[in-house]
């Protein structure tokens, strides 16, 4: 009889053990089952340009971005010309995402009719989970050639003077969901410059960053030191532009202010002629649309 | 004494052995739909880990947010970032139990009623759900079926104004798990 009582309590006892702590066992027996997972980290900058220059983000495989980027006049061109309103610098872009690390682009400057083709590669993905990587790095390198007529037709003039060249490398932190930074050393080579004083070879170092307001209002500002004695017959400032981003749905609008008239690397980082201290400055927006080209491929059901 | 001792222990193997049957799987498909009128949103998760204690009914299941895919990649960034705040909050888990577990025989084929209650948690808010699927037995393999609603607001996640009409407020969910024998 006591066996039979113990027989029951204990098989009672422990099949009650087994249903109220069963569910948590399970739950850990299927973490220990899991496999590990590499989790990359997404959405650093929300689109490909911190402000006017490069951001390490790529457009989504299979996916084509269109951008527009417009700067307005200087603000301090009076209301004669409205404040710049009457004056536009516009640059059209199309950029495409290859592959998860690889995209390329193209545009189309009003600024001396200029064509520009760059290829961005992701070299190092910020990760954490099976593998951790603390960084994003980009390398980017494009050319841009100016299309408008000789300065000078008398003259013999070469189609390479025409061509320049700008390669970046783009080091960028996710710190958080709303703090990124990128350091973006950056180097350009122009065939023809105006004196022989100016040297061909020009090197900058940028820093950018964007402090997200609400899921989809962020502050971003961007800066590019120009190291001395490199430019040296024109007036070139080291550029800074602070923007806003807003996005919904498909679109992202950016609206700036910075000091850079030029839309592409090369007149962004060592052509910057406006100083704002004196409110040489440009109101500019970018408006980018994507569209999903190739959907990602799914199993059947 | 020692009969009491034995009879415990046997006891106990016995009641381990009961529990013991448990399937499992780390690919099971959760999907979900959004149906609206401006826009049909689906995404698709197929590495969802899943476990079935068929002795006690014991059931959870776990998923990566991150894993859910869409056919727009500007959809599965915001759905990370804006919606769910995969960061935050990276996986959803349910911890429950199938409360007529007693009417499935594993070892004959067939399709079973269950019915399923337990706690869902989802971007951080945990709910009591209760809700009916399907258990189907083929040859030693066990599926589970179910498709339900869930309200996004009842898991605090918020759709705001501008994209209202092309989000549904209630979306179907989709489970479907193959679980297999687990070696114990």
């Amino acid at each position: 009889m006591k066996t039979k009582i113990l027989l029951l309590l204990a098989l009672t006892s422990t099949l009650f053990l087994s249903s109220t702590f069963g569910q948590e066992d399970l739950l850990t027996m299927i973490e220990k089952n899991e496999k590990p997972m590499v989790d990359y980290t997404t959405a650093t900058f929300k689109t490909t340009r911190i402000v006017v220059g490069q951001s390490i983000e790529l457009p989504p495989q299979g996916n084509l971005l269109f951008l527009i980027s417009h700067h307005f006049g200087a603000i301090n061109s009076g209301y004669e010309n409205l404040y710049g309103l009457k004056q536009a610098n516009i640059r059209l872009g199309l950029e495409y995402g290859l592959t998860k690390w690889l995209g390329f682009g193209a545009g189309l400057n009003t600024d001396k009719n200029t064509w520009d083709g760059f290829i961005k590669a992701k070299v190092l993905r910020q990760s954490t989970g099976a593998k951790k990587m603390p960084l994003t790095v980009d390398i980017f390198a494009n050319t841009a050639v100016y299309t408008t007529k000789w300065a000078e037709p008398e003259r013999t003039n070469y189609f390479s003077s025409r061509v320049s060249y700008a390669v970046q490398l783009m080091i960028a932190r996710k710190f958080s969901n709303s703090v990124s930074l990128q350091i973006t050393p950056s180097y350009v080579h122009k065939n023809m410059v105006p004196t022989s004083e100016d040297h061909n070879d020009i090197f900058t170092l940028g820093a950018g960053g964007r402090v997200k307001l609400s899921q989809r209002v962020a502050i971003n500002a961007e800066y590019h030191y120009l190291f001395k004695g490199q430019v040296v017959s024109t007036k070139a400032y080291n550029s800074l532009s602070i923007g806003v981003d807003i996005e919904t749905g498909g679109h992202v609008f950016q609206i700036f202010l910075t000091n850079s008239y030029g839309e592409y690397e090369e007149t962004m980082l060592t052509d910057t002629r406006g100083k704002w201290s004196n409110g040489d400055i440009f109101l500019g927006f970018n408006i980018s649309r994507m569209f999903t080209i190739v959907e990602p491929r799914q199993p059947k059901d | 004494m020692k009969t009491n001792i034995i009879v415990l222990l046997f006891a106990l193997m016995i009641s381990v052995s009961v529990s013991g049957q448990k399937f499992i799987t780390k690919t099971g498909h959760i999907k979900f739909f959004s149906d609206s009128p401006l826009e049909k949103i689906e995404a698709n998760n197929r590495q969802v880990n899943s476990a079935l204690d068929v002795a006690t009914g014991g059931f959870v299941f776990k998923v990566l947010m991150k894993s859910f895919e869409f056919k727009k990649a500007l959809m599965q960034e915001h759905f990370n970032e804006n919606y769910v705040e995969s960061d935050k909050y990276p996986t959803a888990t349910f911890v429950g139990k199938v409360t007529n577990i007693k009417d499935l025989i594993i070892d004959k084929d067939g399709v079973y009623n269950a019915s399923v209650e337990g706690k869902l948690t989802l971007h951080g808010v945990t709910k009591e759900i209760s809700e009916k699927g399907t258990f189907e037995i083929k040859q030693g393999k066990l599926s589970a079926r179910s498709k339900f609603n869930l309200t996004l607001s009842d898991y605090k996640i918020t759709i705001p104004g501008n994209v209202g009409n092309n989000i549904a407020k209630t979306i179907e969910i989709t489970v479907d798990l193959t679980l297999e024998k687990a070696n114990q």
